[in-house]
C-alpha cells in the first residue's frame, strides 16, 4: 500500500514537472534561458531587451489559429 | 499471454462503451440525455482512433522512423530549432491551434440539435482533422520544417504554392472580420463586458512594461499578475455597470466596430513587447486555465442537455444561420473537426521542436483530439441551455423581431417555449440589460458556461461574474488574434509586394508598415462593417464564408498530403488523406455553390442581392447591402476557382506518377541517423 502511494506520489511529481516545463516553453521562459546560455549572459534588463530584439521577427510572424 | 488478453479485453471494453454512448446520443429521442454520454462517446472514439488508426498511419503510411534525426536535432540553433520534450511540444502545439473557433462553431451548429454537430466533431476529427495535422507535421519534419506553401510549391507545382499563399491571406482577412464581429455582438450595449475588455489593454501594456523593466523574462509570474488584474477588472466591471460611469462604456455595434478597427490598426503598429506579446501570454494563460476548469466543471456537474438531438431546423430554415445540415454543419464547425489553419501551425513552429520522429503522432494527432474535445465541451455548454433561451440569444432581430415580446412569441411558435420575463430574469442574473439578439455564438457559450460554473462553484449569485469571465475569455482570444493576424497578414503582403517594389518588402520601413497595416485592417474592417450593418446579424453570411475559406485551405493541405503519399510510392494508402479530401471537396463546393446561387435569399448571396434590388424603396444602405452580397459571392467563387486549380494540378501529378510517366520521388531531406538512439 505504502509503495503504491509512494509510486503515485512520484508519478504526480513527474507529471507536475512536465506541466511546468510545458508552461515554461509555452510562455517562452525556456527560450529566454537558452538565449542567456547561448550568449553567456546573465538575466538583466539589457539581456531581455536583446532577447526580445532577436526573437521579434519570429514572434511577429507566429500564426495563431482560430 | 495474460497481458495480451487483458489488453484485448480493455480495448473491447472501450469500444463497447464508445458504441453504447454513440448509440445513446444517436437513437435516444423525446427525452433529455446527460452530457456525459457525449463525453464518453468522444473519449472512447479518440482512444480507439489514436491507438489503432493513428498507429496504422504512423507505421504503414508515413513509416515513421525512430532512427531518423529530426530538423530540431540536425539544425539545432537554440532559437527556432530546439529538440523539446514531447509533452512540452504537445502543450505548445495545442496552445497554438486552440482558439475561439472550436468554441463558436459548435455553439452555432447546435441549432440543428446536439447530434449532427457532435457526430461531425468526433468522426471528422478522428478521420480528418487529426490525420491532416499529423501527416502535414510529419511531412514538414521531413523537409526541415518547411511551410505548407513551400511544400505545395515543391510537391504540386507553382500554382499550388501561389494558391496556398492567396488562400492563407484570404482566410486571415475573413477570419479577422468574422471574429471581430463576434466581439462586437458580445459587447454591444454591455458596459460590464466593454469595461472588462477595455481594461485588458492597459493590463497588457502594464505586463509588457513589468516584464521588460522590472522582472525580465519572468513571463509566468507576469501572466499570473495579469490574470489577477483581469479578474479584478471583471469584478470592477459589475460596479461600473451599475454606476454613473455606465454610459461611458455602453456602445452601439457600429461604434464598437470603429473602436476595434482603430485598435487593430494601432496594435499592429506598436512594438511587439508592449502589447502583442503580453496579451498573447495573458490570453494563453486564461485559455489553458479556462479549458481545464470547463472540463472539470462538466465532469463535476454532469449536466443534462435540454436541446433535442435534432431540431426542426435541419430543413435549412434555422434562425442562427440558414442552410441544411449538409453542407452547413460541416463548414460551421470549423476547427473542432478539421481546420485548414492548423496545417499552418503543423508546418510552422511545431516541426522545429520535435525531438523524435515517432513523437509527431502524439503531437499532431493527439493535440487535434484535445482541440476536438474542446469543441465537444462547447457543444455541451450550448445544449445545456433551454432551447428557447438558446434561440433567443442567437437569433437576429431581423428574424425574430426587435422587441422582447415579439422575439419570445416567434421562438415559442417554433416549439421552443421562452418568455420575455424569463429572458429578462436571465439577463439580470448575468448583469446584462438584454440577452436577445446576441448573435455570434460567444454570448450563448458564455451563458452556458456560466450555467455550468455557477452550479459547480459559487451558485446563482456569481452567475454574472462567470458570464463576464467567459465573455472576457473569448474576447481576449479574439483581440489577440486580431493583433497577431493583422501582423501576419501584413508580413505576407509585404513579402508579396516586395517582388513588385523592393522597399515595400522591407518590414522595418515605416511607410510600408503603415500602408500594409492599413490595407489588412481595411480589408477585415470592411468585412466587420458589413456584418455590423447586416440586418440578419452578419454571422449568417460571415461565419459560413470563414468556414468555406478555412475548409478550402484544408483541401489544399490534403492535396499536398495526398500528392506526397503517392509520390513516396504509397499510392495504395492514399485513401487516408484522399477520403477526407473528397469529403471536404463535396462539402466546400456544395456550400460555396449554395452560398452563391441558392434561390433562397437567406442562403444565396446573389438571391439576397436580387431580393433587395426588388424592394420598392431603395436607399444608399440597400445599395451597399446589394454590393456586399455580390462581393461575398465573388470572393466565394474566386476561392473555389483557386482550389479547383490546385486540385487539377494535384490530380494531374497523381496521374503522371501512378501511370509511370513520372518518377515517384519526393523532396525529403536525406536520412541522417539520430544521436538519441545511441543514448538509448
Amino acid at each position: 500500500m505504502r509503495e503504491c502511494i509512494l509510486r503515485a506520489g512520484t508519478t504526480m511529481r513527474e507529471a507536475a514537472k512536465v506541466v511546468l516545463a510545458a508552461l515554461r516553453e509555452i510562455f517562452d521562459e525556456n527560450a529566454y534561458a537558452r538565449f542567456l546560455a547561448a550568449h553567456g549572459m546573465a538575466n538583466s534588463r539589457e539581456a531581455y531587451a536583446h532577447y526580445l530584439r532577436e526573437t521579434n521577427h519570429a514572434r511577429e510572424r507566429r500564426a495563431r489559429c482560430c | 499471454m495474460l497481458r495480451k488478453l487483458t489488453r484485448i479485453a480493455v480495448w473491447c471494453g472501450i469500444a463497447a462503451l464508445g458504441a453504447l454512448s454513440l448509440a445513446t446520443i444517436a437513437f435516444r429521442r423525446g427525452e433529455s440525455i446527460n452530457a456525459m454520454w457525449l463525453v464518453m462517446a468522444a473519449l472512447c472514439t479518440y482512444a480507439i482512433g489514436y491507438r489503432f488508426y493513428s498507429k496504422f498511419i504512423a507505421a504503414k503510411v508515413m513509416t515513421l522512423d525512430a532512427m531518423r534525426a529530426t530538423p530540431a536535432e540536425r539544425l539545432e540553433n537554440g532559437r527556432d530549432f530546439v529538440p523539446t520534450n514531447k509533452w512540452v511540444v504537445f502543450g505548445h502545439h495545442f496552445a497554438a491551434i486552440a482558439g475561439p473557433g472550436p468554441l463558436v462553431g459548435p455553439v452555432l451548429a447546435a441549432q440543428f440539435g446536439y447530434l449532427p454537430g457532435t457526430l461531425w466533431i468526433v468522426v471528422g476529427a478522428v478521420l480528418g482533422g487529426c490525420v491532416q495535422d499529423f501527416v502535414i507535421l510529419v511531412m514538414s519534419v521531413r523537409r526541415d520544417g518547411k511551410s505548407l506553401t513551400e511544400m505545395a510549391r515543391e510537391e504540386i507545382g507553382r500554382i499550388g504554392g501561389l494558391v496556398a499563399f492567396i488562400a492563407v491571406l484570404a482566410i486571415i482577412v475573413i477570419l479577422l472580420g468574422a471574429v471581430a464581429l463576434i466581439v462586437v455582438n458580445a459587447l454591444k450595449g454591455s458596459p460590464w463586458g466593454t469595461f472588462t475588455i477595455a481594461a485588458t489593454i492597459p493590463i497588457a501594456v502594464l505586463m509588457g512594461v513589468y516584464l521588460r523593466h522590472l522582472r525580465p523574462g519572468k513571463v509566468l509570474e507576469t501572466s499570473v499578475i495579469g490574470f489577477v488584474l483581469v479578474l479584478a477588472s471583471i469584478i470592477a466591471g459589475q460596479g461600473i455597470a451599475h454606476s454613473a460611469f455606465a454610459p461611458w462604456f455602453t456602445f452601439t455595434a457600429p461604434t464598437l466596430a470603429i473602436a476595434i478597427i482603430a485598435y487593430g490598426f494601432s496594435a499592429s503598429a506598436l512594438p511587439v513587447w508592449l502589447l502583442l506579446a503580453p496579451r498573447d501570454y495573458l490570453s494563453t494563460f486564461v485559455k489553458l486555465g479556462t479549458i481545464a476548469i470547463l472540463a472539470v466543471g462538466i465532469v463535476a456537474l454532469r449536466p443534462t442537455l435540454h436541446m433535442p438531438a435534432l431540431t426542426r431546423f435541419i430543413d435549412g430554415t434555422g434562425p442562427v444561420f440558414a442552410g441544411k445540415i449538409f453542407p452547413f454543419a460541416f463548414i460551421t464547425i470549423a476547427c473542432g473537426a478539421i481546420s485548414g489553419f492548423h496545417s499552418l501551425i503543423s508546418s510552422g513552429t511545431t516541426p522545429k521542436l520535435i525531438q523524435r520522429e515517432l513523437e509527431t503522432r502524439l503531437v499532431g494527432y493527439g493535440a487535434m483530439m484535445a482541440e476536438s474535445f474542446v469543441a465537444i465541451m462547447a457543444m455541451i455548454a450550448a445544449c445545456v441551455l433551454d432551447p428557447g433561451v438558446y434561440f433567443a440569444v442567437n437569433s437576429p432581430a431581423g428574424i425574430v423581431g426587435s422587441s422582447a415580446t415579439s422575439a419570445a412569441a416567434t421562438i415559442t411558435s417554433w416549439g421552443f417555449p421562452v418568455t420575455a420575463d424569463q429572458m429578462a430574469a436571465l439577463a439580470k442574473s448575468v448583469g446584462e440589460q438584454t440577452l436577445f439578439n446576441r448573435t455570434g455564438g460567444a454570448p450563448a457559450f458564455a451563458v452556458g458556461m456560466a450555467h455550468i460554473f455557477s452550479h459547480t462553484l459559487g451558485g446563482e449569485a456569481v452567475m454574472g461574474i462567470w458570464y463576464h469571465f467567459a465573455i472576457m475569455f473569448e474576447a481576449l482570444f479574439i483581440l489577440t488574434i486580431l493583433d497577431a493576424g493583422t501582423r501576419v497578414g501584413r508580413f505576407m503582403l509585404q513579402d508579396g509586394l516586395g517582388h513588385v517594389w523592393k522597399p515595400l518588402g522591407r518590414t522595418s520601413w515605416y511607410p510600408s508598415i503603415i500602408a500594409t497595416s492599413a490595407i489588412i485592417v481595411g480589408l477585415w474592417g470592411y468585412f466587420l462593417w458589413m456584418g455590423v450593418r447586416d440586418p440578419l446579424g452578419g454571422i449568417n453570411s460571415m461565419w459560413p464564408l470563414f468556414g468555406i475559406a478555412n475548409q478550402l485551405l484544408a483541401t489544399v493541405a490534403l492535396c499536398v498530403a495526398t500528392t506526397i503519399i503517392i509520390k513516396s510510392g504509397k499510392a495504395r494508402y492514399a485513401w487516408v488523406s484522399l477520403a477526407p479530401l473528397v469529403w471536404l471537396v463535396m462539402v466546400t463546393f456544395t456550400a460555396s455553390y449554395q452560398k452563391m446561387f441558392n434561390p433562397n435569399p437567406r442562403i444565396g448571396f446573389l438571391a439576397h442581392a436580387e431580393s433587395l434590388a426588388k424592394q420598392a424603396i431603395q436607399t444608399g444602405e440597400t445599395s451597399r447591402l446589394i454590393f456586399n452580397d455580390r462581393l461575398d459571392a465573388v470572393i466565394t467563387g474566386a476561392l473555389v476557382v483557386l482550389v479547383v486549380m490546385v486540385l487539377a494540378e494535384s490530380v494531374l501529378e497523381w496521374a503522371r506518377v501512378v501511370s509511370g510517366r513520372k518518377e515517384a520521388t519526393v523532396s525529403e531531406t536525406p536520412f541522417v541517423q539520430t544521436r538519441y538512439s545511441e543514448a538509448e
